[in-house]
């Protein structure tokens, strides 16, 4: 992937993103489902959620603090 | 790691310790004789989350033992507190301990956005759109093509954005401020400012294949808000 492409991958954006705010109201159910039935679950049930984790840095991190909080992964 | 590796992991991965019986937080924190107890006992959680996450975060965002040891608690506190306020809207639709724990990462987030403040890096200086084709993987060998793109989008900015989403644009992919830290510097929230940078990047995207730079054909989506790819002088922030 060239500079261009790059450049053009980051500026594209999906209209499915729920945004940040709604992201965070739906992250414990999101976590729970992810947890229990597996990522595909999460992201078949919440595609607009998934949207927006695949976009966004500091959302996805809170993602993975969670998902670890609650799978034990991090004591 | 990407997160669709740890959720990949964590699909497989036992569960935490704290698994509850259905409505035992909720009876317990409404029950006059053992709120306290249960009060204390959720503080307990919240703070080993507290520091479990500062720790998973330390090392990309520079956090040392005493510092972890100073937010950890304030974390807890706080979340603690927050939890108790909206304890009525838990609606049961995960479990209680994942809707806690959610309260707890969320004021880890906030507060590592404020620390960014107490410890600013040095100002990136003048050239730093010039190094902007690096971020976007330009061959450094291809002179021509890094100085077109930096020339295109600092263009793009300059034509297509309006004050505000040239402000926010810049602060975080020229300047790599992190999201929750420009935030707070804005008096601002995450949500809006990345409202921003999904309407700037769609603005620049059209500008750039108008005059074109870019093709406009479909493709993969990116990733907004500034997070990536990262400045390699700011690589400690990661958007937090």
């Amino acid at each position: 992937m060239d500079g261009w492409q790059a450049l053009d991958q980051f500026l594209r954006t999906d209209p499915r993103d729920v945004g940040c705010e709604r992201a965070m109201e739906l992250l414990d159910i999101y976590v729970d489902v992810v947890s229990t039935d597996g990522a595909d679950a999460a992201e078949h049930r919440f595609p607009g959620v998934a949207a927006h984790l695949s976009a966004c840095d500091p959302c996805d991190e809170d993602f993975a603090g969670l998902l670890a909080a609650v799978t034990g992964t991090v004591s | 790691m990407s997160s669709v590796e740890r959720t990949a992991a964590a699909s497989v991965s036992s569960r935490g310790p704290l698994d509850e019986e259905p409505g035992e937080w909720l009876r317990c924190l409404s029950c006059p004789g053992e709120r306290d107890q249960a009060l204390a006992r959720l503080h307990g959680v919240l703070l080993r989350a507290a520091r479990a996450e500062l720790r998973r975060r330390s090392r990309p965002v520079g956090i040392e033992g005493r510092d972890r040891d100073d937010l950890s608690p304030s974390a807890a506190d706080d979340a603690l507190l927050a939890i108790t306020c909206k304890l009525d809207r838990f609606r049961g639709e995960s479990r209680f301990t994942t809707w806690a724990y959610k309260f707890v990462i969320l004021e880890v987030s906030a507060k590592l956005g404020r620390r960014y403040w107490r410890h600013p890096p040095v100002q990136v200086n003048a050239d730093a759109w010039e190094r902007i084709p690096d971020r976007f993987g330009a061959d450094p060998a291809q002179y021509a093509e890094s100085r077109e793109l930096a020339s295109a989008l600092r263009q793009a900015v300059t034509e297509v954005l309006s004050e505000r989403q040239r402000r926010v644009f810049v602060a975080i992919i020229i300047e790599g401020i992190p999201l929750d830290a420009l935030a707070v510097e804005l008096g601002s929230t995450r949500n809006a400012l990345y409202k921003t940078m999904f309407d700037a990047g769609r603005k620049i995207r059209s500008y750039l294949v108008a005059h074109g730079y870019l093709d406009g054909k479909g493709g993969p989506h990116g990733r907004m808000a500034g997070t990536r790819p990262v400045p390699a002088d700011r690589s400690a922030g990661r958007g937090v």
